[in-house]
């Protein structure tokens, strides 16, 4: 029996998305074997509220740690209780979304409960007795299959690989106190500045990028229109366009920046280097427009038009607005 | 200031790759090494710190074969004051084994401050800084983009998904780096490179932990099916439109 922990993300009092695909992959691992998946979720009052959605994918178990303090993430409050959760729980796995929450915190609970961590998994999958993940490495060039024989194991699993399931169970929910007083964590996030509202990069189904061929700053302004004819499409950039500060570093896609897998990436003016398509090339379907009939872009894409992004950008644009108005 | 950073040797992003012969591991027949992009980074964020604090010393440490003694003679070459080789024969999966390893050579240390690159280039994981902090029960910051050190204590800032975090936490500590934090990191100079010979380098055996998980098999993805040119000019737009609803289904 393998019974599987996830550790739940919430945001503002929401669920993130990844906790509900780090909860579909726990819910996989624990049917292999007829075991329960258990679910920690960290928020102020009131983020009980979104534990349904837990049992909606396949929590067995919700443990919803509540405290004024966790507005804001606090990684040492929040790696203790979730250890100790994992002591009472016994897992086979600890499983986190791959977000600057997770990335921070699965190590934290990885030392605290000496085991080990494998890394932005985009597949979970029980052999045996082992715990396998599949991690893309060497900037997606490379997939590593790493297993956890017989131990437990910590997986922070990539935003956006996994289908979000429909195995609902009860979801039933069980109050969990701080193991550690948030008073007495020593790093505080002082501030939290959000992005106003707009989509995330690692939760949008769609993403438009735009890369030097936007030639200047204020031409990005065609991305963020295409982008917003889809409805649902988050903005991102090369890391060219972001190291001159016509971006922020944050909306960055490539091997140092954010990986994303979309169902739709549209790359806008961007050759397709190395450094970007380890960032987007597991997106489910690739556009690219660009000048240059050569350029690698169109290696990765599914489909290219070659040209001139001023003038095929706002023709597009238009067109996306007309087929979703018809829909 | 005392200031460690923790640095790897990591293959050449751009080479394309070759599975070696046990199934599990990168062929590294031909290919070229250098110092882990976020951890240069890190080395230059040291570099900055020490020269705003006077009498500070920056220490890089990197655990791996006799070869990472290159890529520490690197950070020295760029300013670093003194190196050290954790030996070991390979650099283990899941962390935790090379955590335990840095944690007994950075305990006795007397560091204020311990950078690592937020993440490493070639197994992309990111788990090694946070777990020797953890290891060594010191407040950890992570990914920051911004870092400023007044006395006992510093703040910094996170980019995280959709918005940006102010961090604030007492030395000593642990913080891994993230893009944004410098520009870029300076080149070894020509007499930063006859310097660096002169430097002090010890080379210890490394005290790896157990890996609490091991690399099963490498693979090379499969490659993606070939596409296809639409056509040129906005003309291409409607049969592209076209394809995104019928074949893709994605609008």
């Amino acid at each position: 029996m393998a019974n599987v922990l996830v550790i739940a993300e919430a945001r503002g009092g929401a669920l993130k998305k990844v906790a509900l695909e780090a909860t579909t992959a726990a819910r996989t691992i624990a049917d292999a074997s007829g075991g329960q998946v258990h679910a920690v979720l960290f928020g102020a009052p009131g983020v009980g509220a979104e534990a349904d959605k837990l049992g909606a994918v396949g929590a067995d178990v919700v443990h919803v740690c509540e405290h004024a303090a966790f507005e804001q993430f606090d990684a040492e409050s929040f790696a203790a209780t979730a250890a100790a959760a994992a002591q009472a729980v016994s897992p086979k796995a600890i499983l986190v979304g791959g977000t600057a929450f997770g990335q921070d915190l699965a190590p934290r609970i990885g030392a605290k409960l000496g085991a080990g961590v494998a890394a932005d998994a985009i597949d979970v999958t029980m052999d045996g007795d082992a715990i396998a993940i599949r991690h893309p490495m060497a900037t997606g060039k490379v997939i590593a299959t790493l297993v956890a024989a017989g131990q437990l194991a910590i997986v922070t699993v990539r935003p956006g690989a996994i289908a979000v399931g429909t195995s609902a169970k009860a979801g039933t929910v069980q109050p969990l106190a701080p193991a550690s007083d948030p008073a007495a964590s020593r790093v505080k996030v002082t501030k939290l500045t959000t992005g106003g509202g707009k989509l995330d990069l690692a939760e949008a189904p769609v993403v438009v990028s735009g890369g030097r061929g936007l030639k200047a700053p204020e031409n990005f302004k065609l991305v963020e229109e295409l982008a917003d004819a889809f409805g649902n499409a988050a903005v991102g950039a090369t890391r060219a366009v972001t190291d001159d500060g016509w971006r922020p570093h944050s909306d960055q896609i490539g091997q140092t920046g954010r990986q994303v897998a979309p169902s739709l990436y549209v790359a806008v003016g961007i050759s397709g280097a190395i450094q970007h398509v380890a960032g987007m090339r597991n997106s489910k379907t690739i556009v690219a427009i660009n000048k240059d009939k050569d350029a690698p872009i169109f290696k990765v894409a599914d489909y290219g038009i070659v040209g001139d992004v001023f003038e095929i950008v706002p023709k597009l644009t238009e067109a996306v607005r007309a087929a979703r108005a018809q829909r | 200031m005392k200031i460690a950073v923790c640095i790897k040797r990591v293959p050449d992003m751009g080479a394309r790759f070759k599975i070696g012969a046990d199934g599990a591991s990168i062929d590294e027949t031909g290919l070229k090494f250098d110092m882990s992009d976020f951890d240069e980074w890190a080395v230059e964020a040291a570099l900055q710190l020490a020269e705003k604090n006077a009498g500070s010393t920056v220490t890089v440490i990197s655990l791996g074969p006799d070869a990472v003694q290159e890529t520490i003679r690197k950070a020295l070459a760029m300013g670093a004051d003194a190196g050290v080789q954790l030996k070991a024969d390979g650099v283990p999966a899941g962390g935790l084994a090379v955590a335990e390893a840095l944690a007994a050579e950075l305990r006795e240390g007397g560091y204020d401050l311990i950078l690592f690159g937020r993440v490493a280039v070639d197994t992309a994981a990111g788990i090694t800084g946070v777990m020797v902090a953890e290891l060594l029960g010191l407040p950890c910051a992570t990914a920051l983009s911004k870092l400023e050190v007044a006395g006992g204590s510093a703040t910094g800032e996170r980019q995280i998904e959709g918005g940006t975090e102010s961090l604030s936490f007492p030395l000593p500590a642990v913080c891994t780096i993230d893009q944004g934090l410098v520009t870029q990191a300076r080149y070894p100079s020509l007499k930063g490179i006859m310097a660096a010979k002169k430097k002090p380098l010890a080379v210890k055996p490394a005290a790896l932990g157990q890996a609490g998980v091991t690399i099963a098999k490498m693979e090379l993805p499969a490659e993606r099916a070939a596409g296809r040119i639409v056509g040129e000019g906005a003309d291409a737009v409607p049969e592209l439109v076209r394809l995104l609803q019928t074949e893709a289904k994605v609008l």
